[in-house]
């Protein structure tokens, strides 16, 4: 390795750069969590995805890749769509946050079996296969009808790129989408 | 030859017709885990270090600011870890190709970049991550080699032949004599990146230390029998001291065949610290062990002028790693395809230093076919033919490899229904031909092959006096709807509603069954399925004959049909017995059935079996900026029997998402100098997403197929297999340019 010296190779000298901070510096926030309000003790550095993952045991919120570039963790804070991951917890204090757990509960769902209609919709249209990135895929669906800017099935793709699926579901779940924002419509 | 027995004494109800996943719900609610998620009160978190050079020897590992780091709990390296088996044997897997398996932190050799050399073991993830930072390694690097191309000269035939992958047939005729002679000729180089799985779940195993001192290891797997094997042999365990479970997987596409390194380096720490510990790989860790390969290739084609083949070479250079020799079917495809007279297929692989690549869905035949379909198709242009003809021209119905007839193959129907949907015959052969606006328009077309095999499974089946019947195995659900077929198949086979039967899988408490892959699973658990419950269904009717004045009394088994969670007398419902009626004045609470299941080796004497493709595509190319969009495909399949078109047409339309990626996006980059995959991201690392598919539309042709009972011949593989090559045909018929060097990215069309 001429001239490169390994260490500086090390794709984790970012991280060292960090000064360490003491591991009981704990920031106490409040957020609502699936309708259920919370008081927690977070660490500075812990994310919303591990927060909910890794500490209340709300796993279906996935880590693809912990850089926001899948959309596996994808959750609605305060209605809008965002990426879990790149979320700090201290970041939120006092929002409300949806997980997929917390989909069906949501207020006005016209949906039977206790299943939010777009969750209805991904099983009618098989809209996933394998299942790892559908939490994302659900909740991105939901705040992109809540923003209201995707009338086509084209801006429907364009709007659901940040939620990438390896199994290759996309063209059903676009049915499904476009199935439940006519259903709205109707 | 096997008999050919119906699902349900009568009918099928829910076998052929669309059904919805059964594990949708807990899939679209959350409550699905994956093997990352399980946990234990006393869980502790592993974090991995990988190498940072490709070749040479750790000279030191320094992990004291690690360990200082409060909540980290110890540092495992080879200098320190517990002592494990050094016999590479012991590291054996189901799937491994021939060669000395990996033997994590077992010693100083570094054989890839991104190698574990360390593992960080603490409280919390956040910790582990941080403490890993911290570690300081220290190498004696060599230099890597990673070139394909720089080694062709260095290529060998693999002295042992992997199991389960045919080695090239010996050469029929003259094919050098014959491409010499011949009066029109397609000799081309061909090849296609590098590509890494990356199914949406990171690779993580959690094993937890049961009360009892066995162990309870979740691992990212497509069957927990391989990873309970590689515990066993390598910690040398008894398989009642481990058991691995996996009920759902975050796809797999081959990665997940082989037990990774992070299952090793979770069994290792939970027995070192007695506790119980989960490791999950990083998005950028998963370029550190399985992916399909890059294959150099060489196509000849020699034809008459009306098209015929006279001679036909196919010949591929794949890499694999220093210490296993990985191999694929790479080039046998061109043999079996086409007729052909003189023929000489073959496959050498080369040395690098990187991890041992591995199976990546349709291994061998999206390399292969890609190269094949596209000689054909510049073959068509040669000789003026339209493609589809000229594929119809070296048609054959037996296989030229083995001498022998297919058992089915549907492919004509596939290219009369496919081009009658795409609407083929308007096409204007000439490149450039057509345009929209700023795009040109490209159609392209190509075939697909894959084999239909079968494995030895078992399934047990349980029937309960409340009606309720239950089935299972060990093999895994990957996302291609195994746990919905075997349902319908359970329900048919008894005449319940799927409501009233459960499929549980991925438990090496349950049946033994193999992996998930090579597109067995349908046949192969279906087979076994069936086979448990059409035993317990004779069973039920002999109790319910039994019963006093039973209607049946004087009825064969032949003559009743199971429906509606009762046994009747065909054509005359009114004499019927409930089953659970039966069970209960039986006295039986279960029955309870194992069967196996395994090829019918009569047909396999007489007769080859494959699935195959007709794939059609229209691409826009914008040509100014060199940006493609594939914006139809039509894909016909011939595949036997579909047992769920609803989730076959799935599995058609995702594999075909996986084919636009691997012609249009898909590309490790390697590094020679560091011998590093660099694009280690998915910002970086592109696969398809959702603006990039547009109309994908799929034909299932009927195909009858005895192989199986079933006549199911499976469907994961052949949706990929063809699309890459009619993507670039189309390209060509778009543009006038032929890129035979995947991806077709905007720097090789401008």
């Amino acid at each position: 390795m001429p001239g490169l010296p390994a260490a500086s190779l090390d794709d984790t000298m970012l991280l060292e750069k960090t000064p360490p901070v003491p591991a009981d510096a704990r920031i106490c926030i409040t957020l609502t969590i699936n309708g259920q309000r919370r008081e927690l003790q977070v660490t500075p550095w812990t994310t919303l995805l591990d927060l909910l993952r890794e500490k209340l045991d709300l796993t279906g919120t996935k880590k693809g890749c912990d850089h926001g570039q899948c959309g596996a963790c994808t959750v609605l804070v305060n209605g809008t769509r965002v990426n879990s991951c790149l979320t700090l917890a201290v970041m939120k204090d006092g929002a409300e946050i949806t997980t997929v757990e917390g989909l069906a509960g949501l207020g006005d769902r016209k949906g039977s079996n206790a299943l939010h209609p777009i969750q209805e919709a991904f099983i009618e249209h098989d809209a996933f296969q394998c299942g790892y990135c559908t939490p994302g895929q659900l909740c991105s669906s939901v705040g992109l009808m809540n923003e209201g800017h995707a009338h086509t099935r084209d801006e429907i793709r364009e709007a659901m790129s940040g939620n990438i699926c390896r199994c290759g579901a996309y063209t059903n779940i676009v049915d499904a989408i476009e199935d439940v924002m006519q259903g709205a419509a109707r | 030859m096997a008999t050919q027995i119906s699902t349900a004494a009568g009918t099928d109800r829910h076998v052929g017709s669309p059904r919805s996943r059964v594990d949708g719900p807990a899939k679209v609610t959350g409550l699905a885990k994956y093997a990352g998620e399980f946990t234990a009160a006393d869980l502790v978190h592993g974090y991995v270090v990988g190498s940072t050079i490709a070749r040479g020897t750790i000279t030191g590992i320094d992990c004291a600011a690690a360990e200082a780091v409060p909540g980290v709990l110890k540092v495992l390296t080879h200098a320190n870890r517990p002592d494990v088996s050094g016999k590479a044997d012991s590291y054996r897997d189901m799937v491994g190709p021939p060669g000395t398996p990996l033997r994590p932190l077992y010693d100083a050799n570094i054989l890839f970049s991104g190698q574990p050399v360390a593992l960080v073991l603490a409280e919390d993830f956040e910790t582990a991550r941080y403490a890993a930072s911290l570690v300081k390694v220290t190498y004696a690097a060599e230099t890597p080699e990673t070139d394909i191309d720089a080694l062709v000269p260095t290529a060998y035939d693999p002295p042992t032949k992997r199991d389960g992958i045919k080695p090239p047939p010996e050469p029929w005729g003259d094919a050098d004599a014959a491409f010499g002679k011949a009066p029109i000729r397609v000799e081309r180089q061909y090849r296609m990146a590098n590509e890494h799985h990356n199914p949406m779940e990171p690779h993580a195993s959690t094993v937890i230390v049961e009360a009892d001192g066995t162990y309870t290891a979740y691992d990212k797997i497509q069957g927990v029998a391989n990873s309970q094997q590689y515990l066993t042999g390598a910690f040398g365990l008894k398989p009642e001291q481990v058991r691995v479970m996996n009920p759902y997987l975050g796809g797999g596409f081959g990665a997940g065949l082989r037990p990774q390194y992070q299952l090793f380096l979770a069994m290792l720490a939970a027995k070192d610290l007695g506790r119980s510990v989960r490791v999950v790989l990083t998005r950028e860790q998963m370029w550190s062990f399985t992916y399909r390969p890059e294959a150099v290739q060489t196509v000849s084609l020699g034809a008459s002028p009306d098209g015929a083949l006279q001679a036909l070479r196919h010949d591929a250079v794949q890499g694999t790693s220093r210490y296993e020799d990985y191999q694929e079917n790479i080039v046998n495809w061109s043999g079996t395809l086409y007729k052909c007279d003189n023929v000489k297929l073959t496959y050498r692989l080369a040395k690098l230093d990187t991890a041992t690549p591995g199976d990546m869905r349709a291994p061998g035949a999206v390399s292969g076919l890609f190269a094949i379909e596209s000689a054909m198709d510049e073959l068509a242009v040669e000789t003026g033919k339209d493609p589809i003809e000229l594929r119809l021209i070296n048609y054959t119905d037996s296989d030229p490899v083995e001498g022998k007839p297919y058992g089915s193959k549907a492919l004509k129907s596939c290219f009369e229904q496919g081009a009658a949907r795409f609407g083929w015959a308007k096409r204007d052969p000439k490149p450039r031909s057509m345009r929209e606006g700023r795009e040109l328009v490209g159609w392209g077309m190509a075939s697909g092959i894959w084999e239909a095999l079968m494995m030895p499974s078992s399934a047990r089946a349980v029937l309960s006096a409340d009606g309720k019947l239950e089935i299972g195995n060990s093999t895994g659900d990957i996302g291609t709807g195994t746990y919905t077929i075997l349902t319908q198949i359970g329900a048919d086979a008894l005449g319940l509603p799927m409501e009233d039967v459960t499929t549980k899988l991925g438990d090496t408490n349950l049946a033994e069954a193999p992996v998930a892959g090579g597109s067995w699973t349908a046949a192969s658990s279906g087979t076994a399925v069936m086979k448990a419950c059409r035993n317990i269904a004779a069973q039920v009717f002999v109790l319910a004959r039994q019963m006093e004045n039973s209607p049946l009394a004087n009825v064969d088994f032949e003559r009743v049909v199971f429906t509606g969670g009762r046994i009747e007398v065909a054509g005359d419902p009114s004499r019927g017995v409930s089953i659970k009626d039966a069970m209960r004045a039986g006295g039986f609470e279960t029955i309870e059935v194992t069967e196996k299941a395994g090829p019918d080796s009569d047909f396999a004497k007489q007769f080859e079996c494959y699935t195959h493709q007709a794939v059609f595509v229209e691409v826009k190319v914008d040509e100014d900026l060199g940006q493609v969009r594939v914006t139809r495909v039509v894909s016909a399949i011939a595949a036997g029997k579909i047992l769920n078109p609803k989730t076959a047409r799935s599995q058609i339309i995702g594999a075909t998402v996986m084919g636009i990626g691997s012609a249009l996006h898909e590309e490790s980059m390697l590094d020679h100098r560091l011998g590093r995959f660099m694009n280690r991201n998915l910002g970086e690392y592109h696969v398809p997403a959702n603006a990039d598919i547009h109309d994908l539309d799929v034909i299932f042709v009927d195909e009858e197929d005895k192989a199986n009972p079933l006549g199911v011949k499976g469907v994961g593989e052949i949706g990929i297999v063809g699309t890459a090559a009619a993507i670039a045909n189309a390209v060509f018929h778009a543009t006038g340019k032929r890129v035979r060097d995947l991806p077709i990215t905007i720097d090789k069309l401008l």
